[in-house]
């Protein structure tokens, strides 16, 4: 956010939140630079979980007790406060289980009103063969896979927009590629592989001038900046609530009120339903519409808890860090002879960054890099096409949270500069 | 960091620069060629095995991974090529020897590997430890057994 000045983070302060971090590697103090794949949680969040167990917990939605009237009261609030998190209304928000359960529920709603479910207001996202859906070649496999999974059962042609050199999205590749066929545009906020805060605005604007539906892969940014999604003006948008210091199984779909309302639902069954008949239901409004079944109350209830100690860092603040975090990383392994780093472009990024160690395979750099303590992802991080487009199979990818120290990323640099003499690659 | 010196040990290292058995022979009517991935790293390997009636002949391969994968493929390659003067392994044999490197590689650290039977891949018994790379290990031996199995 520039021109907005972010007051410091007192990252001591924070690294007490996290019990994780007490944690030992063998002798080694444990650097978990591994947040991009899942973030570690703060104590509130965990205590948020088990107090609402230990108080709250029933079956929401149901039931005229009072624990079910508390549990409800707390499950709704979750999901004002994620939402509120994101810039959006509470019903805008539909609880999945994470990204990818929240990005095939739009892939199956479309789906599902191609095959003519959801009545007249479905129509318009309806696909017919030749139809195109338009996706980048920086995708994580939730943000590819379903959308070739659509177009194979509808007929529609699967697009891609390259990435430059750089990391960045191609935009004159986009401009002529979205067009008139175009009936959705799918792309991430920010690529898990790359760091890199793609331009949403230029990418939502081709995409509306077709008339096309947009959705955006939100995982690796709503943990790292300042998020406004109906600001941003997308139609659609996915996260995951354990890569935003929140619990495994819980997740969103962001969606605007009047395309939410138009879909039809994916999942069917209990809590979703109005009138029900042995040959056919009637379905609630959005949300509710979207979640079928029992849903991941204390999750939620942690989801809640995360995105509050997130919002009392200040998002502006957080994101502020990160630049100081990314631009140590990149310096640093830039100055590492052998490390080439994919997508070096400048501009808005996040603190996550992958690099390829010449002559050294990523697995034994994660190695070699655990046994000083240091966490990182290696292989493909469910992006094959964007390593096949750099010329690799594997990467090694370094990714920092609120917790991150200097030193840490100090001591990571250090033990990635010795990777190729200890595997004899210095030639 | 002693942990990784005893994964790492000198002669893996050594292998997966200087490979054994890299480069595929030509197929015929007496080789069946297996291809193998490992989804989670994208390691992968070809590999031929050639027979002669019960014995087998030689084994080739190509493939890229990490140092533990290509070594491994080096040393399976290069104990096969022991026993190629004295008219090749027997198929039995090298079927034995799979079992019993896998139940080494899945044993934690429990069954080490012996240098009598298991030659240079033999140092992999360190990686039973770090069970994260045992189908890093395991890939060029999954990959032999597939092999003979269809010749």
């Amino acid at each position: 956010m520039p021109g907005i000045a972010a007051p410091d983070l007192d990252v001591r302060a924070v690294r007490a939140d996290f019990p994780i971090l007490a944690e030992t590697v063998g002798d080694a103090p444990l650097v978990y630079l591994d947040s991009g794949a899942t973030s570690q949680k703060p104590r509130g969040v965990l205590d948020a979980e088990r107090d609402f167990l230990e108080h709250a917990n029933s079956a929401v939605h149901r039931g005229a007790h009072t624990l079910a009237a508390e549990a409800t009261e707390l499950f709704e609030d979750a999901r004002r406060t994620v939402a509120g998190f994101v810039g959006a209304r509470d019903e805008e928000l539909v609880w999945t289980s994470g990204a990818t359960a929240a990005l095939n529920l739009v892939a199956y709603s479309i789906g599902n009103a191609t095959a003519g479910r959801g009545g007249p207001a479905a129509r318009r996202y309806a696909l017919a063969p030749g139809d195109e859906i338009v996706v980048t070649e920086a995708e994580h496999h939730a943000n590819l896979i379903p959308w070739q999974e659509l177009a194979a059962r509808t007929g529609a042609v699967l697009r891609h927009i390259p990435v430059r050199d750089d990391g960045t999205i191609d935009l004159d590749a986009a401009a002529s590629l979205i067009g008139e066929r175009t009936r959705v545009v799918a792309f991430s906020h920010v690529s898990n592989v790359l760091g890199i805060v793609n331009p949403v605005a230029a990418l939502t604007a081709l995409a509306h001038g077709a008339g096309a539906l947009t959705v955006l892969d939100a995982c690796q940014s709503a943990p790292h900046l300042p998020l406004d999604l109906p600001a941003l003006g997308v139609d659609l948008a996915a996260f995951s609530g354990h890569k935003m210091l929140g619990p495994y199984g819980i997740g969103g779909l962001y969606g605007r009120a009047e395309v939410l309302d138009a879909l039809p639902p994916f999942l069917t069954g209990g809590s979703m339903v109005t009138t029900v008949t042995l040959d056919e239901a009637g379905f609630l409004p959005a949300p509710q519409k979207f979640e079928a079944g029992t849903q991941p109350v204390s999750q939620a209830v942690g989801l809640a808890a995360a995105v509050r100690y997130l919002d009392g860092l200040g998002m502006p603040a957080v994101h502020a860090r990160e630049r100081v975090l990314e631009r140590r990383m990149r310096d640093g392994l830039r100055g590492i002879p052998g490390v080439r780093l994919l997508g070096d472009a400048e501009g808005e990024r996040v603190a996550l960054v992958a690099f390829d160690v010449e002559g050294v395979h990523a697995h034994d750099v994660g190695q070699f890099l655990d046994a000083r303590g240091v966490a990182v992802r290696v292989g493909h991080h469910c992006a094959q096409p964007l390593h096949r487009r750099f010329g690799l199979t594997a990467s090694v990818r370094a990714s920092a949270s609120v917790f991150t120290t200097e030193a840490e990323i100090d001591v990571f640099l250090d033990a990635v500069s010795g990777v190729r003499a200890f595997f004899g690659a210095t030639s | 960091m002693s942990g990784l010196e005893s994964l790492y040990q000198d002669l893996i290292l050594d292998h997966a620069k200087h490979r054994h058995g890299f480069g595929l022979a030509d197929g015929d009517a007496a080789s069946a060629t297996s291809h193998q991935r490992n989804p989670i790293c994208g390691d992968e390997i070809t590999l031929r095995v050639h027979v002669d009636g019960d014995r087998i002949r030689d084994v080739t391969w190509e493939g890229a991974g990490c140092s533990i994968s290509q070594a491994s493929a080096s040393m399976l390659a290069a104990l096969i090529e022991e026993d190629a003067a004295g008219g090749g392994m027997p198929r039995a044999e090298a079927t034995g020897l799979i079992d019993g490197f896998r139940e080494a590689l899945r044993s934690r650290g429990a069954t080490p590997l012996d240098e009598e039977t298991f030659g240079d891949a033999a140092a992999l018994s360190g990686v039973s430890k770090y069970t994260a790379r045992v189908k890093c290990a395991m890939l060029a031996w999954v990959a032999l057994e597939d092999a003979l199995a269809r010749v």
